[in-house]
This record gives C-alpha cells, structure tokens and sequence, in this order.
C-alpha cells in the first residue's frame, strides 16, 4: 500500500516549468530521499505535496495521499491534512520558529489547530511528551523557553516536534541537517530515523549531499532540472549509476582536487600564544565584566607554499581566531606575526595587502551596484602605487582568466553571475594583488557539489601556477582532506590536534578529531557497494 | 525584564538631566533681555536694573539653573515674567488640552492604521491593497492645516455638527470630546498614513520569514499564520514610530491648535517666545522633553514586552 503517490506531477511559474512530470512513491515506514543540485526542484516537490506552492504557481497531475488526490483539494482542506496527515521540517532551523513565541507554546499550537475541542491544558501535555521524544525533556527543556535559547540542533528539534505532534503519516524533511554541525547533523538524522520507524511513517528526505542519505534512505529518486532522472534502492542506485548525471553528482561528492605537491619555505605566518577574549553581558549592575575566552591561547606557523586546514564545529573559535589573523580585531594575549612583521588591526596596509580572504556567501560579499572590474581592484587601494589605465586593465583580464572566466565579464554586474562564478571573482578579488596568504572561510560551503568540485581544482589549478599559500577553514572533513597538506582541529578554542591531513583524518590521535570523523557521513564507495 | 526596565530607567534620569541643562544654556544665550522688553525701549537704566533683581536675573548663571531645575522637581516652575501667574497653573490648564488632544490623535490614527495596514498587507497587490496604498499617499501628502480648514468648512459651517474652534472646558466632558474631535482628525489622519504603511511594509517583512511558512505546515490557514505569527513580530517598527508620533503631537499641534482657536501647549509656547517670557519657554520645553522622554520610555518597556530576547539581553 502506497502512502504518498506523486504522479507525472508537473508545476510551471508565469509559463517557466519548474516541474517536468514527476512521479515518486513513498510507503508507510519508507525513507525516501530526494537529491539533486539547487533548482533541480526538490523543494518544489516538497511544497507541491503540501499544497504550499508559490500562488502563480501552476501545477497538474496527482498527489496522492492515502489515496485522496491533494491537487484539487481547496486550502482550508489543506490545512486540515497539514500538520495532522503530513509534516514538514525545514532547512534553516534559526528562522523556522518564531522568535516571540515560547517553543512550547508553538508545539501546541499544532495539536490546538487540529483539535479545537480538546481542553488546552491537555495540548500543553502532549506538546511537553513530543519534546521529550525528540530529546528535549521538560525538566531540562521547559515548555516556557523561547527559540533564542536554544542552540542550532535543540531548534531543529523543536521544528521537528511541532511537525510530529499529531503523529503524521507523511514527513518531509527538506534539507534539514545543512545548517548543522557534523555532530549535531548525525544526531539529528538518527533522529528522524527512529521516529520514521516508531511511528511507521513515510519520510521524505530531501537533501543535495548524497552521503547523508547514503545509509538511511530506502530508495534514491535523483532530481535534475524538474525531472527524475534515476530513482531506485539505495544501494543499486549507488552501485549501477545508471544516468549519466547520477554519475556526475557521485563524481563531484567523490572529487578529490589534484593538489601539487607542497613545497614548504621559510615560516610565513606565526601565531604565538594567541588568546581573544569577548566581554560577556553583565548578571548584575556594576558588576566586573566577565570575558569569555573565545580563543585559548593557540600557536602554530603557516611555511610559504603551505596548504593548512582549520577544522571544528560552530562556536569552536575558528571564526574569531581567523578575524585576529586577518588583523580585523585585536588579541589580549600573543602575537601574530606575517613575515617577522605584527598583525594588529591598525597594522599597515603594506600588511594588509600581503593577506586576502575569500568568504562562504558568494551573494553576501559582493556590492551589488558595482561592475566585477571594480569588485576585483578593491584591494588596489592598499599599494602604495595601485595600477591605472592599461596596467590595471591587465590585471583585471589576468586575475579574471586565473580562475576561469573571460576578460569581458569585467564590465558586468555580480547579479549576472552564478553562485560557482560569484566564488571564482571572490578568488580573483583575493588573487590580484598577488597576496603571500589567502584566507578561504567556508569558501566553498556553500556550493553545489559539482560547482564545488570545480573550484576545488581552480584551486588546485592556482596552487600549481602561483604556489599559493593558504588556510581553508571547513567544517567538512571530505574537502579538507581534498585541499589541504595539514591540518588543525579545534575545539573550544584550542587547537586539540594537528598534523598531516591524510595521517590526522585516517588515524586520528585526539578523541574530539575521532568524534568528528565518526559522525561525519561518508559516501560508499561504489565498487565496493556492487 | 525588572534590570531591562531599571537600565532603561537610570537612562532617563541621565537624558533628562542633560536635556535641562542644555535647555537652560540655550534659552539664556538667546538674544533678548527679558526685562528690557517688558519695560519697552524708552525704559530707564536702573528701572531696568530694579526689574531684573526682581525677577532673579542679576544672581550667577548656575544659581539661576539650580534655582529652576530643584523647583521644576518640586513642581513649581517659577512665575511668568509677563503674566506674573506661577508658570505651573498656565502649564496645567494648557496640558488639559494638548494631552486629551494628542491622545485622542494617537487613538484614533491607530484605530485607522493597524486595520488599514493588515488589510492591504494580506492582500499584497490587489485591488485593497492598491486603495490602501494610494489612500495613504494622500493621507501623507494633504498638510494637516489645509485638511482642517476643510473640515472645518463641511463639518462646522455646512453641516454644522461640530463647532468651528474654541473650547468649553471640562465640565461637561461630552462637549469637550466634540470640540476636539475636528483637530483630532486633522491631526490623525497623516499620521495614520504614515503608520499603516510602516505596519504594511512591516507584515510583508514578516509573512516571508520562514516562521509563517512553518506556521502554515502546521496547518495554519494565511489569515492565523498573519494574527498569530505576523502581527506581534511586525510591531517593533510599529512602536518606534508611534513614539515618535505621540511626541511630535504633544508639541506639534501648534498649527492645527491655531487653526481650531484651542488655548493648548503649542500656542503658549509661541506666545512666551515672542515675548521674551524665558522662564515659561524654558519649563514648557523642558516639560516636553519630559514627555517625549518618558514616552520613549514606555515605548522601550513596550519592545521588551513583545520581543523575549530584549528582556534577555538586558
């Protein structure tokens, strides 16, 4: 008996297709995932099922649920089977729950809309046993808190609580685990896991890292352009690859960058006892200030030609530690020198010249009124004698062809680029100056897996050319191990264990560096799957 | 919560004690002698004199500023040098005008604004929300003043329901709404234009957060996602401006009091300026910082009330 049968399910915006005939199955106690590169129209699919598509949105074909087909079904109709029939988690757990609201009182409301009958006291009950099933017990986590009090994995508990009040038969998670930590993904996900199985309900997954689905999902269904190209068990689908962009999609998660050789020189940045401190908000007036130490007292060296990784979860200080490297913030203990020289933030712009960084959103970092040729010259204004006229023209076009696109793309706009071109003018903007160290914070995180495999060999590609030296700051293991020569893991702002990436990753020493390696998904290897 | 609102308490204290000071200062380094002026420009030189010891203006600058601040914290604010009344009667039987009046404004503007700015933000793009839009625009574009004369003229002089200005005083309470409901109107109505396209914009803000989408996974039909979810979250920028608003209605109702012949704070304001009554200018001031200050006050309390990580970060 099927649960959810979407059938030759097509969806157009203002005449665009969005969705090309889809049709997926999903049994009860099924685990379904659904991967594919953004706009390949797995969130569609989602919101299609739940009857939440966008109002121009134009859909045919069928989607039944329990046998009843939901595309006629009018919206107060909807609204009945939402939350009751079928749930929904989302992907950025800070935003899906509303902030002026207690995390008990939201879970409530789930059972109150469907059940108006049933005496409030009684929707506060079993809102405090959903929390506890999801691990959030009321004597730790009362029903009173609100959702800034709780961190990134406890709010996605929450969400998926609330869509799990009422015991639906469908859940959709649409890429629920992306915005989380290594650590707190794997429990999030073995989560979801025993709920599907405790309730017998259908999950569908959505989520474009194979990995996390890897020894989950039942079936596979590959989304790419609005159609299914491929869907089957896991593990065939794993092992015969058939369509060529399941193939694709493997090669890239699989992708390992062809990295030069390193060719380690003199010592170029040293980091000597480095502590920062952040001042914690007072419990009573005029009280002393507490700190938080956010970076513990760290020491290492980066050679020339070196390609070092910084790894560790959210909160661990890497962010804070790369700032006081950038010398955007200033240290209260140690020093940080580049070439003999001390980074501080009134350091010279002779200093700041010789660092660049490339940052994670390549839709954030970029002024959106400003042509590409401006955009890449920004750092100009550190030389002493910046480029002009011809010079700088040619600088441009050689910085614009070092990472892959055409000297003509600098007299247009960033919001005529991709989120892949968009990382590769950030590497440009980095590059032009030719700086002594670069600086990539999760500068690819936010990539599809093919985009990423590309810029992964760009880099690869400049490393060989200009003998680049950098620090790639990741909370994915699988890249670092791609990128890097050595690495640091840090925790708590330490750093707990340092050494050669492949000898740190395969047999790791440091308990933390372990944990971090056991939770992080890893793709089957396909031979050995068949 | 309780430190949030000590804090905000503490800052108060310290604005309004600036606030004095600053008043104070420019009040006395504006040009124009109080006594001088009294006398008129064929007076004597020691007549002069005489007036100014008896008004307290030959002591030292800073005793002067003592003198004034610890008496305004007494509630006595000195006497008129024109009317020679004590400037706390004249302050109080005007604020039994301003303040009914700026209430009454604020009433009604949000009573106008928050169903106008919900509607045309539920049905973003439609024909209401076009009405609302376009009906707003003109709210903020007509001057107040203008608006007035015209009220006057249909309410008052055609229809005659409403007097033409002036007004009765307290006794009868009935009387006393309905000879400020004209200058209320006229002062509400920009206001509300301006109020209901900040809770507009600010709803449409909030309906593409994620939490509307979730709240509509769960079940919630559009119209609960916005009450329930919407509403609370769209009210911070919402305060800010009422704020604003209740402050520039206290003290600017000065045009429209003239307009409806009202004897309110504006006016007494203008009159002590142009008679050089700097003792009555400086408290009607300070008294108006007093408001503004304490409705900012309020305003914060209010945020804190609606927005739980406020009272955290406290």
């Amino acid at each position: 008996m099927t649960l959810l049968e979407i059938d030759a399910l097509s969806v157009s915006i203002r005449g665009k297709t969005i969705l090309d005939a889809v049709s997926l199955r999903v049994a009860p106690g099924e685990i379904v995932a659904l991967t594919g590169e953004s706009g390949s129209g797995k969130s569609m699919t989602a919101f299609a099922t739940m009857g939440l598509l966008p109002h121009a949105a134009q859909a045919s074909g069928a989607i039944r649920l329990d046998g009843r087909d939901l595309l006629p079904l009018s919206d107060p109709e909807l609204c009945d089977l939402r939350g009751r029939a079928m749930g929904m988690v989302f992907q950025e757990p800070m935003t899906a729950l509303n902030p002026v609201q207690t995390i008990g009182r939201q879970v409530a409301e789930t059972i109150r809309i469907h059940a108006r009958a049933r005496p409030p006291v009684r929707a506060d009950e079993q809102a405090a046993e959903t929390l506890a099933r999801v691990g959030l017990p009321p004597d730790r986590f009362p029903l009173s808190r609100y959702p800034h009090e709780l961190s990134g994995g406890q709010r996605q508990r929450v969400v998926i609580a609330m869509a799990i009040a009422l015991q639906p038969r469908l859940l959709i998670a649409d890429e629920p685990t992306t915005a989380l930590d290594v650590t707190t993904q794997a429990q999030i996900l073995a989560l979801l896991k025993r709920l599907a199985r405790e309730d017998g309900m259908g999950l569908m997954m959505i989520t474009h890292d194979l990995a996390v689905v890897a020894d989950m999902a039942n079936r596979i269904a590959v989304m790419n352009a609005g159609r299914i190209v491929e869907t089957g068990p896991t593990a065939q689908v794993f092992a015969t690859r058939r369509h060529p962009y399941t193939r694709a999609l493997f090669d890239a998660s699989r992708h390992r960058a062809d990295l030069p050789p390193a060719t380690p020189g003199a010592p170029l940045l040293s980091v000597d006892n480095a502590a920062r401190d952040y001042p914690l908000p007072r419990t009573r007036p005029f009280q002393k200030r507490q700190q938080f130490r956010a970076v513990r007292n760290v020491s290492f060296q980066i050679a020339r030609g070196e390609r070092v990784g910084l790894v560790g979860e959210s909160g661990c200080g890497k962010s804070t530690l790369t700032r006081a490297i950038l010398g955007l913030e200033p240290l209260q203990e140690g020093t940080i020198t580049l070439d003999g020289l001390p980074v501080t933030p009134d350091a010279p712009a002779d200093i700041r010249r010789r660092m660049q960084v490339v940052f994670q959103d390549p839709y954030g970092s970029f002024n959106p009124r400003h042509r590409v040729a401006r955009l890449i010259t920004e750092p100009f204004h550190l030389l002493p004698d910046p480029p002009r006229g011809a010079a700088r023209d040619q600088a441009i076009a050689e910085a614009l062809t070092a990472v892959g696109l055409r000297p003509e793309d600098a007299d247009k706009h960033i919001h005529a680029f991709s989120g892949g071109q968009r990382q590769r003018i950030a590497i440009a903007r980095a590059l032009i100056n030719r700086p002594d160290l670069i600086v990539f914070d999760e500068a690819v995180s936010a990539l599809d897996v093919r985009v990423r495999a590309q810029i992964l060999d760009l880099m690869a590609d400049l490393s060989r050319s200009y003998g680049l030296t950098y620090l790639f700051i990741s909370h994915d293991l699988s890249v670092v191990r791609s990128i890097t020569d050595r690495v640091m893991v840090m925790q708590a702002g330490r750093i707990v264990e340092e050494g050669p990436t492949d000898r740190v990753l395969s047999a790791p020493a440091h308990p933390y560096t372990r944990q971090l390696i056991d939770a992080a998904p890893v793709l089957p290897d396909p031979e050995a799957a068949a | 919560m309780l430190r949030y609102a000590l804090k905000r308490l503490v800052s108060l204290a310290v604005s309004l004690a600036v606030a004095s000071v600053v008043i104070f200062l420019v009040v006395e380094v504006a040009p124009g002698d109080p006594a001088s002026f009294m006398l008129g420009i064929n007076a004597r030189e020691d007549t002069i004199a005489a007036l100014r010891s008896e008004l307290g203006l030959d002591v030292p600058k800073w005793q002067r500023y003592l003198a004034w601040a610890g008496g305004m914290l007494t509630g006595d604010f000195g006497t008129s040098y024109t009317y020679r009344t004590p400037v706390s009667e004249m302050v109080a039987e005007r604020m039994w005008i301003s303040l009914p009046l700026a209430l009454y404004a604020l009433i009604l503007s949000t009573l106008i604004a928050f169903p106008a700015g919900l509607l045309a933000a539920s049905r973003r793009g439609r024909t209401s929300d076009m009405g609302v839009m376009a009906a707003t625009q003109l709210g903020v574009a007509i001057p107040n003043f203008w608006f007035a004369m015209l009220l006057v003229l249909v309410f008052a002089i055609n229809l005659r329901w409403f007097s033409a200005g002036g007004f009765p005083g307290w006794d009868d309470p009935v009387q006393a709404l309905k000879a400020l409901t004209l200058p209320a109107i006229a002062l509400a109505l920009p206001q509300a234009a301006i109020l209901a396209r900040v809770m507009r914009s600010s709803l449409i803000d909030i309906l593409g957060e994620d939490f509307i989408r979730t709240a509509r996974a769960k079940g919630l039909s559009p119209g609960q996602a916005l009450w329930r979810h919407g509403v609370r979250n769209a009210l911070i920028p919402v305060l800010t401006i009422l704020g604003l608003q209740f402050s520039f209605l206290l003290a600017g109702a000065i045009i429209i009091e003239q307009v409806f012949f009202l004897p309110g704070l504006g006016r007494l304001i203008f009159q002590a300026i142009t008679q050089r009554d700097l003792i009555v200018v400086e408290s009607v001031v300070m008294l108006l910082v007093f408001a503004v200050i304490v409705v900012n006050f309020a305003v914060d309390l209010a945020y804190a009330a609606v927005d739980p990580r406020l009272r955290q970060k406290a």
